[in-house]
């Protein structure tokens, strides 16, 4: 994809003065270089974490093991996990972010393009770090993606590689977060102001913000377990007055928060490309805004919910219980919003707008899963299933996933000039989405079945089930290659797109010419273009 | 221009300072933990202390309420498969306890197979009933013991009999039987885990 996009630059207008060559990408300071890189980034690692998935689903198309043995297998699950939250899903928000949002608020570029080329340039070192697990004695991590003690620290010599390697991975992220609040804080347009500003800003302002406050406290965590395993301090060992216990309290004030890291600007996405394509300003905005903000202060309370089973007084259970019921609410607001948004509207279903319906369709099914999984003694029978693997799959990939694609299609013609080949989207869209769903809508009932997560082989009761599910899993994969070969066809032959090319499509982003130039609003957008930008 | 980059500057600051804090708030979970635990009574962990700390001679420290009158004898009886050459034997053959306290017994092992081995102790109580209430916290034989050529050593079991224990038992037998690697080849070596 970089050298694609690369190749379409030469092509436009020359008095955007650039370098060439390697060192164009090793300094880069443009945010539209640095976001072309997180999303190259991003989709390498989609794939490494993909094709750890297949081996996963290869593994699991039939009790007993065939191919693999079971430590290796953990390792799969649990690296797997690592590459697709902090090197897929996280990086290509962040390089959406450095995309769209200074082309968006009518800022020449990020606050901070030093920081910005440093924030990218620290993860391929921090996942050439996890990865070089796989080849040190006692292999890659395999005690889950979470880290429990004192699991964890039985692991071989890659332990220290897997903790520098996330403690690499948070600073990226919160270096990278600095940079989306600095810009949309300082560098907004004269007269954009902050409720005028589309919602992918929005919420990537508010995922910026529970960034820079969690991401810190995983940095302390895994701190935390490198003294335990070298230094002897006993932060999580009962024998030296610790308590494991702890360890999931302090993750899970981080994981929870995270959940939200990845799903608040598929929230943004949806609510941009949903009333571009029903050609209607976007339903109760304001309270659009307000609804991610409770989501995201919510998540601050509600950690424990991932612990039922680890034993809490009864006052705790209730407390956990209906705090993560509220979170409901703020979310059928939006989901109420959107749906309130395609009422009455003139739709279309070109791709983008394919990919965010079956986001809203599909995010609520895992949403009502987790809501299943709040009820307390519901919980203690779904913990630790594949109940569980089914809903937060169900929400990060149709979720997540899904909405980033929807945007890499809605801005793809503003990236690269050209317009995708429609047919191919769609036949992208169709496989993905039956091929998600033949994936992991079976894994709900191999979870109220019992089937526990994270292993490598299962009694044959769950065996038909599962072969449904790997069938799905290497139709979901494979309908991958397809997108990468939309957006190479796309940059290489595609039609010239037009400087709108979605009929309702609003945001200042789509007021500049397409391709968008290599420094974009150099002088401000005047009033008039950023109240026809705003309208919402 | 230089405002810009002024309020850049500033802000970033703050919002480093903010990641900082959050940094320091992660290390303060840890006393914050202790001090709910303390508030609501969960999972004692003075307790917990006291019970790690009185560890050594025995009977170290009672668990409190529980502790009570009664005494049960309990006998230590040592086994040896037929293959591989071990001397293996308690230190004492019985012992007088009061349930509710932490016990120790040390049981010595003498290597004669004539090489370096690895060997493990598989633990029994007898009667049946009794197993859910005897309770192994430190145990020579939850590990592979590794033993030199003609090494001799004493390795300690610490054990407490839980109050709830059936009152019409009132003698409990732990029996150990003690296998080296020259019965299942490989399977004890513990730097192949």
């Amino acid at each position: 994809m970089a050298n694609t996009i690369h190749a379409d630059h030469a092509h436009d207008h020359d008095h955007d003065h650039k370098p060439h060559g390697l060192k164009r990408w090793l300094f880069a300071t443009n945010h539209k270089d640095i976001g072309t890189m997180y999303l190259v980034f991003a989709l390498v690692m989609f794939f490494m974490g993909g094709a750890m998935a297949l081996v996963i689903r290869a593994e699991l198309f039939q009790p007993g093991l065939q191919f693999v043995d079971p430590q290796f297998f953990n390792s799969m699950t649990t690296v797997h996990a690592l590459l697709m939250i902090f090197g897929g899903v996280m990086p290509a928000w962040t390089g959406l972010a450095n995309w769209m949002i200074p082309m968006q608020v009518g800022a020449p570029d990020m606050a901070l393009p030093r920081l910005n080329n440093f924030s990218f340039w620290i993860l391929p070192f921090a996942f050439t770090l996890l990865l070089l697990t796989f080849v040190v004695p006692g292999g890659a991590p395999a005690g889950g993606w979470t880290l429990y003690p004192p699991l964890v620290l039985q692991m071989g010599d890659g332990f220290p590689l897997m903790i520098f390697a996330i403690h690499l991975m948070g600073a990226s992220s919160i270096l990278g977060a600095i940079n989306v609040i600095v810009t949309i804080m300082n560098m907004r347009a004269p007269g954009m102001g902050l409720l005028n500003m589309p919602l992918f800003c929005w919420t990537w302002l508010i995922t910026a913000y529970l960034l820079i406050a969690v991401m810190p406290v995983l940095a302390g965590a895994v701190t935390m377990l490198l003294t335990d395993h070298f230094f002897g301090t006993s932060f999580f060992s009962a024998a030296g007055g610790g308590d494991p216990v702890m360890f999931q309290h302090i993750f899970w004030f981080f994981g929870h928060p995270e959940v939200y890291i990845l799903i608040l600007p598929a929230f943004g996405i949806v609510s941009e490309i949903i009333p571009a394509f029903s050609r209607k300003p976007l339903f109760g905005y304001e309270t659009m805004v307000y609804a991610s903000a409770s989501i995201a202060f919510l998540s601050f309370i509600v950690w424990a919910h991932h612990m039922f089973t680890v034993g809490m007084p009864l006052a705790g259970q209730l407390f956990f219980m209906l705090s993560t019921m509220l979170i409901a609410v703020p979310t059928g607001v939006k989901v109420f919003n959107w749906c309130a948004t395609m009422w009455k509207g003139s739709i279309t279903f070109e791709t983008p707008m394919l990919f965010a319906i079956a986001f809203l369709f599909l995010f609520t099914i895992g949403g009502f899963s987790g809501l299943m999984l709040a009820v307390v003694p519901a919980d203690f029978q779904y913990h630790d299933t594949y109940f569980v693997v089914a809903h937060f799959h169900y929400v990060l990939v149709p979720g997540a996933v899904f909405a980033i694609m929807a945007g890499v299609y809605y801005w793809l013609p503003k990236w690269t000039g050209r317009m995708y080949d429609e047919k191919l989207g769609k036949a992208h869209f169709w496989c993905s989405t039956i091929g998600v769903n033949v994936l992991f809508f079976p894994q709900h009932f191999l979870g109220l079945a019992g089937m526990p997560r994270r292993i490598p082989d299962y009694s044959t009761q769950f065996a038909d089930w599962n072969m449904v599910s790997s069938v799905g899993a290497f139709i979901f994969g494979f309908s991958q290659l397809l997108f990468v070969a939309v957006v190479w066809k796309a940059a290489r032959s595609g039609a010239p797109a037009p400087q709108r090319p979605w009929e309702g499509a609003h945001g200042l982003e789509w007021e500049l010419p397409t391709p968008a130039p290599y420094h974009s609003w150099e002088t401000p957008p005047p009033p008039s273009v950023i109240a026809r930008g705003a309208e919402h | 221009m230089s405002d810009l980059r002024r309020e850049n500057r500033s802000l970033t600051l703050k919002l480093a300072g903010f990641a900082a804090g959050a940094f320091a708030f992660g290390f303060a979970l840890v006393p914050l933990y202790d001090v709910l635990c303390e508030v609501t009574g969960y999972g004692n962990q003075k307790l917990l202390l006291e019970r790690r700390d009185g560890a050594g001679a025995a009977p170290v420290a009672a668990t409190g309420a529980s502790a009570e009158d009664r005494t049960i004898t309990v006998e230590f009886v040592t086994e040896l498969p037929s293959v591989g050459s071990w001397d293996f034997r308690p230190v004492v053959r019985s012992m007088q306890v009061t349930p509710g306290r932490l016990y120790e017994a040390d049981f010595v092992a003498h290597n004669l197979t004539g090489r370096d081995t690895v060997a493990q102790a598989i633990p029994n109580v007898a009667p049946g009933t009794a197993t859910a209430y005897f309770r192994k916290t430190e145990c020579f034989c939850f590990t592979p013991q590794k033993f030199a050529r003609d090494e001799q050593r004493s390795m300690p079991v610490r054990f407490v009999v839980d109050p709830a224990l059936p009152k019409h038992l009132d003698r409990i037998t732990l029996s150990y039987v003690f296998y080296d690697d020259s019965t299942r080849v490989g399977a004890l070596d513990p730097s192949a885990r």
